[in-house]
């Protein structure tokens, strides 16, 4: 007899949701042991961490219904209205998560000087993934459309994004450091954005045509692979750097792209690096899609008498564009993460941010510039999965 | 309609179809057979240049077929393959369209015709139209298939082993139904296939193809009574051959006017081979034989069947 089967046998009580429980424990032990909040005296120094026992009663009693309740649902069997109740149960978990740290937060700061910082520690962080990764299975086990997934997660950040409109988390120095570089960070996020998208049409202009080409001789293709698989194991601190001398010589050489604001340093180099990595997921996703289409319906395509041009836009792409959206999501993501890396040479962006906080030891200035970061990944994998799953189901 | 003068065709070194001279007559049902290897597929596609011919002429209509864009010659001729080759990502009706949609019909003009020709290849419109082709059979797909190549009204239907792929039954099936349409719509067919009795049932012609050259070219019955030599014999098969004689051939053609027989009557359109069959499972010698309309024509004796 198994465990499982012991288990049943003595009661029904056994583990029917194994996720649920890990991210239980998981959220205990780093909640438990690790700092919930950390008062310090100023945004540089360290500080004295806040566990969550020494929170207070009421406060840790409503966290730890929500928290029992996520329990019980390891152990309750399946239904769909359980998960839809573990789902809120989760986000709630988050909210309440982030209201306790601006509530003592604003406690600590109504008797410490102006200076005096609260920032989230990591039992904190390790408390909301683990919330936000319950939901996640939630939606998972309910079989949402992605859309609706989607729309789940909006509402969380939005409950998020709505507590700090309330006032509810001024006090928390991410807060504070957001209030002092709000405009520096819209900044830098239009930055970032425009670093990735200036980088994706010249993406898709080059990597489209070589994988079109590739798919079609093999040649071609056994030769182009490898070097763009070269292109993608050099460091991107080092691809940086390799074409920042190339790119000073040509604007001391050519005065019109110095005036065009090209050089050795800034958003050139950046975008054309970003360009050399993408080529390779674009390139061979196209070649893959194409090479995937039916060679029968391209057949009978060309003999009904569909142009070069019909069989490609009407047969070939339509029934690659699942593979082809799929690529280009990979680099999507990819270049937001490796454009936070670009402002080592000067592109801005909300890796500027990020190294500021970095050098300059503030934590809070680091998170100010990574949480928009994962986000802005995070809604660019999202949209882009919606697309091609309706393209899929157009194509079927 | 269609005629091949001296036409060729050499890939690099090989030769895949060699001095082919011929003529296909409007409206004919032509049968190209041959082993596998043969060129016979070669030159289905040499007529709508997916396979341009290296050597000679080929004219349609009296027009040289070099003289129009591919694409303008491809999209007047129906197109057939073993794979039919329906788009995944297309509806039944947009597949059935897909020529039209090329030729600029207007939309309305489009979906009738698509309907029109779903109840030809008897397949009920309102229940297929919106379907996509994973959701159909092998040989619903095969009828999507036919109806497509069919939807512009094409002078000439290139049909390349089109029901190679299907099981006995279905294949009979789309047989009957391919030779019903031609019959029907009078379009002359191209038809490529290695199967005999495919051949034989359907051809008006038949043209046997060996190594890229002409071997025989004649009507079923011309071959099986004088096969032009061992490959020809071979692909006739000596089991089957005299029932084959007998398939190709009506009650009609041994028709004795004016004698009866009890029992009931054979249709003078039926095969001499249904004839022989009804014979022995009946155990007469003589059958009764009719008209279209049932009227009584005459009888058909067993001795009749052994007369050439």
């Amino acid at each position: 007899m198994s465990g499982a089967e012991q288990g049943a046998a003595a009661g029904g009580f056994r583990v029917r949701n194994l996720v649920l429980l890990t991210l239980f424990l998981a959220g205990a032990a780093g909640g438990g042991s690790l700092a919930f909040v950390a008062h310090a005296p100023n945004r540089l120094l360290s500080g004295a961490p806040v566990r969550l026992g020494a929170l207070p009663g009421e406060a840790l009693l409503v966290l730890s219904l929500l928290a029992a309740l996520l329990l019980g649902g390891a152990f309750l069997t399946p239904r769909r209205a359980g998960h839809w109740v573990l789902g809120a149960a989760a986000a709630a978990f988050v909210l309440v998560l982030c209201t306790l740290a601006g509530v003592e937060a604003s406690r600590f700061a109504a008797g410490a000087p102006p200076a005096a910082r609260t920032s989230l520690g990591a039992g904190f962080w390790i408390m909301a993934l683990c919330g936000c990764l319950a939901m996640m299975d939630a939606m998972h086990r309910l079989a949402l459309a992605p859309a609706l997934r989607m729309m789940g997660a909006l509402m969380l950040a939005g409950g998020v994004a709505g507590l700090g409109a309330m006032g509810a988390l001024d006090d928390l120095s991410i807060a504070k450091e957001y209030a002092n570089r709000r405009e520096a960070l819209g900044e830098a996020l239009a930055q970032h954005v425009g670093i990735v998208l200036a980088a994706l049409l010249p993406t898709v202009l080059i990597g489209l045509p070589l994988g079109l080409v590739a798919a079609r001789r093999r040649a071609f293709a056994a030769g182009l692979f490898p070097a763009l698989n070269l292109i993608q194991t050099i460091p991107s601190i080092a691809l940086f750097a390799m074409l920042m001398a190339p790119l000073a010589g040509l604007a001391e050489r050519f005065p019109v792209l110095k005036a065009a604001g090209i050089g050795g340093i800034g958003a050139a180099p950046a975008v054309i690096a970003l360009i050399l990595y993408s080529l390779l997921p674009i390139a061979r996703n196209v070649a893959e899609g194409i090479a995937g289409v039916p060679a029968g319906a391209r057949h009978a395509a060309v003999g009904m008498g569909m142009t070069p041009g019909q069989v490609f836009g009407r047969v070939e792409l339509p029934l690659a564009l699942p593979v082809v959206l799929s690529g280009l999501r990979i680099v999507i993501v990819q270049a937001i993460g490796l454009a936070a890396v670009a402002a080592l040479i000067g592109a801005g962006g909300l890796g500027a941010i990020m190294f500021q906080g970095l050098f300059a030891n503030a934590l809070d200035t680091v998170v100010l510039g990574t949480v928009p970061i994962i986000l802005l990944a995070l809604a660019a994998d999202g949209s882009l999965r919606l697309l091609t799953g309706y393209a899929e189901r157009v194509r079927r | 309609m269609i005629a091949f003068e001296r036409a060729g065709k050499r890939y690099g070194g090989q030769t895949a179809v060699e001095d082919i001279s011929l003529t296909i007559e409007a409206g004919e049902f032509f049968v190209v057979i041959g082993p596998s290897g043969s060129g016979k597929s070669t030159l289905l596609m040499m007529i709508n240049r997916m396979v341009p011919h290296s050597a000679g002429s080929i004219r349609v209509g009296g027009q040289d077929i070099l003289s129009f864009r591919p694409e303008m010659l491809r999209r007047r001729m129906g197109y057939v393959i073993q794979s039919v080759g329906l788009f995944p990502h297309w509806t039944v009706e947009r597949n059935i369209g897909a020529v039209p949609e090329l030729l600029d019909w207007p939309q309305a003009r489009i979906r009738d015709r698509a309907d029109e020709l779903l109840a030809l290849l008897n397949l009920d419109p309102g229940r297929f139209r919106s379907k996509y082709p994973h959701q159909l059979s092998g040989g619903e797909q095969q009828r999507v298939g036919v109806a497509r190549a069919l939807a512009a009204r094409p002078d000439v239907l290139l049909m390349d082993e089109p029901f190679g792929a299907l099981d006995p039954i279905t294949r009979t099936a789309l047989q009957q139904e391919i030779h019903r349409i031609h019959r029907e719509s009078g379009t002359t067919v191209v038809f490529v296939t290695h199967d005999m009795d495919e051949a034989l049932g359907l051809a008006s012609r038949i043209a046997v193809l060996d190594r890229g050259r002409l071997v025989q070219l004649g009507t079923p019955l011309e071959l099986l009574a004088a096969p032009a030599n061992g490959l020809v014999r071979d692909l006739i098969g000596q089991e089957e051959h005299g029932l084959r004689m007998l398939a190709v051939q009506t009650v009609a053609s041994r028709l004795r006017t004016g004698e009866t027989a009890p029992g009931e009557p054979i249709a003078a359109s039926a095969t001499l081979r249904q004839a022989l069959s009804r014979m022995v499972s009946e155990s007469a010698d003589r059958l009764g034989v009719s008209d279209a309309e049932g009227r009584p024509m005459g009888a058909i004796a067993m001795s009749d069947l052994l007369r050439r």
